[in-house]
């Protein structure tokens, strides 16, 4: 069998950054404690042959106090060998895992991680030292630039069962520690960096709060920006000017008929990519031009927010809000990640402690976040050029009310949720990491492995989308559900039968839901039917791969139960906006 | 003159203390002990957010936030 070895540490040492060195893979890292929730298995050339290296999500002791340090606990227990990785600027803190992993009569070998931190920060460790004290190899490592780690699978066959550290009590370990750190660290003396004062700045609540709007406003802006951009430069262009006449000539070639319907457009010879709802221009147009673009700016700016540690104090500010909803200020951090895709969202709902906390955020998620490519395809629904004449204010007012019911219906719903599921709130206890400058390399390379993922992932479930809605309606049975459906539909919200069409597709995914919607001729809706169904839309089903994972994270009893909540929050919410939108 | 020990969540911001105790059960203890918070350690308070929300403090050169509720846990001695 082959040999398994594990990397082990505390949350934030960079055990990931460590593991993409050792296997080449590619996993996601940031500067926050929790990033994995799950671990990651890759293999591993040593000298003549391959073993299997596996992740484990951060602990701060063998005995676990949330669902991902279980997973670390069980990882540990299949171990061969462990790695574990240690942070060199907090060495006490981190040494209790380490001794604790050293009573276990497992070879273990230690990476001293963030070796150059401790030259700045005037810290000054006696690595030799203190690999004789622990009886095991100490190798001092940078993982982001890939210093040491040679060195480390070098001495890997070296990695030994201690023979010096004896189990002891918990107040035993520390009392070792204490004279460990006293025989090989020296602190000096430094004055206050600016990263100290920048620190400062982002957690007073009097300087944090203003900041904190800031840096999520001109995160936004700055993804609309920069996803106009590549959008109107780029994409479009390629579409009408290269792939446009392209795919009017292939039209010619097959005729009017089914088939040009089907894979080109409804209207021969009439390519409108955003409503010709063909399988080659449609279908390839909403991921890859409407929607590609901006969750490539979105990762772009989240990998850099990620980086540099900025978003646990965003969780600090937070907390008391949070609170009041059930969960403590880590929950901002599934929204912030679900406002991407919701998939990665919910996997991140993993690192909130009680049962109660993880239904309440995954829930809201699954209700109330709206991911990128909705959000994308909203600004296509309330743009000027779809609306048309329909639109009595500035376009902008009708995206304004889709999200502040949504924000409104977070809040309303989390507070219920509270107050009506049974559990334990515990509150905050999250690690604040020092600011680091974002290694631009590591940046890029985050935002292409999550717009990959997305490639990978998401792109062909939106096409299977476009396709089944297209046999759906050329068999008929998009009309025949709709009409089925209108009585309940127009009673209830006040809305044409269509809508039934759009929520039937966006069970399938939600952004060529709204796709459907733009392809209705200018009329069906009125503006205020779109804002109903559009919030609609977001609130009734997650995508079935959010629901999967859903599933996964709650178990079915659970599921079952967020999925009630759903469909109560979306009867609701489409009933209340009725009244107040369309006043009948 | 003997030093007052007081709850943690009462310490003025940007002030230096030394842990002296700690109440609650097992776990609670625990969890704290294995992120360094123990008797004996130096602790300053970095913020505190407003309407009893959480404290960010600073114990062996690492920050953390934690809840108004552990802090009224903690008793710590003020340094002069």
């Amino acid at each position: 069998m082959k040999k398994s070895i594990v990397l082990m540490g505390n949350p934030n040492v960079g055990k990931s950054v460590v593991f993409s060195r050792l296997t080449g893979a590619n996993v996601i890292a940031s500067n926050y404690p929790g990033t994995t929730v799950d671990f990651s298995k890759g293999k591993m050339k040593l000298t003549n042959e391959y073993a299997e290296l596996i992740d484990a999500p951060g602990t701060y002791s063998l005995e676990p106090s949330n669902k991902a340090e279980e997973v670390a606990k069980k990882m540990f227990n299949q171990a061969d060998v462990i790695i574990n990785v240690v942070n060199a600027t907090n060495l006490e803190r981190n040494l209790f895992l380490t001794l604790e992993l050293l009573e276990q009569n497992k070879p273990v070998i230690i990476a001293l991680n963030m070796w150059d931190e401790t030259q700045h920060l005037g810290i000054h460790i006696d690595e030799k030292k203190l690999e004789q004290l622990l009886g095991v190899p100490v190798i001092p490592i940078v993982a982001l630039t890939g210093e040491g780690i040679n060195h480390l699978v070098d001495r890997l066959s070296d990695a030994t069962i201690n023979k010096k550290i004896q189990p002891t009590s918990e107040e035993g370990r520390w009392i070792e520690i204490g004279s460990i750190i006293k025989k090989v660290e020296t602190v000096e003396h430094r004055h206050h960096t600016w990263r100290d004062r920048l620190s400062d700045l982002t957690i007073q609540p009097v300087t944090g709060f203003p900041l904190a709007l800031g840096i999520i406003f001109s995160s936004f802006w700055l993804v609309l920006l920069i996803g106009e951009n590549i959008k109107g430069y780029l994409l479009d262009p390629l579409f009408e000017v290269y792939y446009k006449p392209f795919i009017l000539s292939i039209g010619e070639g097959i005729g009017p008929g089914f088939l040009y319907r089907f894979l080109i457009s409804q209207t021969y010879g009439v390519v409108e990519f955003e409503e010709a709802l063909g399988m080659l221009t449609t279908g390839l147009y909403v991921p890859l031009a409407m929607v590609l673009p901006f969750i490539i700016a979105f990762y772009f700016l989240l990998s850099i927010l990620e980086d540099t540690g900025y978003l646990p104090r965003l969780a600090t500010l937070m907390d008391n809000i949070f609170h009041k909803l059930g969960m403590h200020g880590h929950g901002i951090i599934p929204v912030f990640l679900g406002l991407g895709c919701n998939v990665p969202g919910m996997m991140a709902t993993r690192a909130l402690e009680t049962r109660k906390q993880r239904f309440i955020a995954a829930t809201l998620l699954s209700i109330a976040v709206p991911c990128l490519a909705q959000t994308s395809l909203l600004f296509a629904i309330f743009s000027e050029e779809n609306l048309g004449e329909a639109a009595v204010y500035a376009p902008f007012v009708y995206l304004l009310l889709v999200f502040s019911t949504l924000i409104v219906l977070y809040f309303i719903a989390g507070y219920i949720l509270n107050k009506t599921v049974k559990g334990e709130s515990p509150e905050i206890f999250l690690e604040i990491p020092s600011y680091r400058m974002p290694h631009w390399k590591t940046t890029i390379k985050k935002t292409w492995m999550r717009i990959r993922w997305f490639l990978k992932d998401a792109l062909p479930w939106m096409f299977f989308g476009v396709f089944l809605i297209n046999v759906l309606y050329t068999i008929g049975f998009i009309e025949w559900i709709a009409t089925a459906l209108q009585p309940v539909f127009t009673a209830l919200f006040g809305l044409p039968g269509e809508t039934s069409v759009v929520l039937l597709s966006g069970f399938l995914r939600k952004d060529l839901a709204v796709g459907t919607l733009l392809s209705f001729p200018a009329g069906t809706f009125s503006a205020m039917q779109l804002v109903i169904t559009a919030t609609l839309l977001t609130i009734y089903f997650p995508c079935i791969a959010t629901f999967v994972m859903l599933l996964k994270e709650l178990g079915i009893k659970d599921m079952l139960k967020a999925t009630v909540i759903m469909i109560i929050a979306a009867t609701t919410v489409g009933v209340s906006l009725r009244l107040l939108l369309l006043g009948v | 003159m003997e030093k007052k020990s007081i709850p943690l969540s009462n310490l003025p911001v940007h002030t230096k203390a030394m842990i002296v105790d700690m109440h609650g059960g097992i776990h609670f203890q625990r969890k704290l002990h294995t992120l360094g918070i123990r008797k004996g350690q130096l602790i300053t308070i970095v913020s505190k957010q407003p309407f009893h929300g959480p404290l960010t403090i600073k114990v062996c050169g690492c920050q953390m936030t934690l809840g108004r509720g552990m802090a009224h846990r903690i008793l710590v001695e003020e340094q002069t």
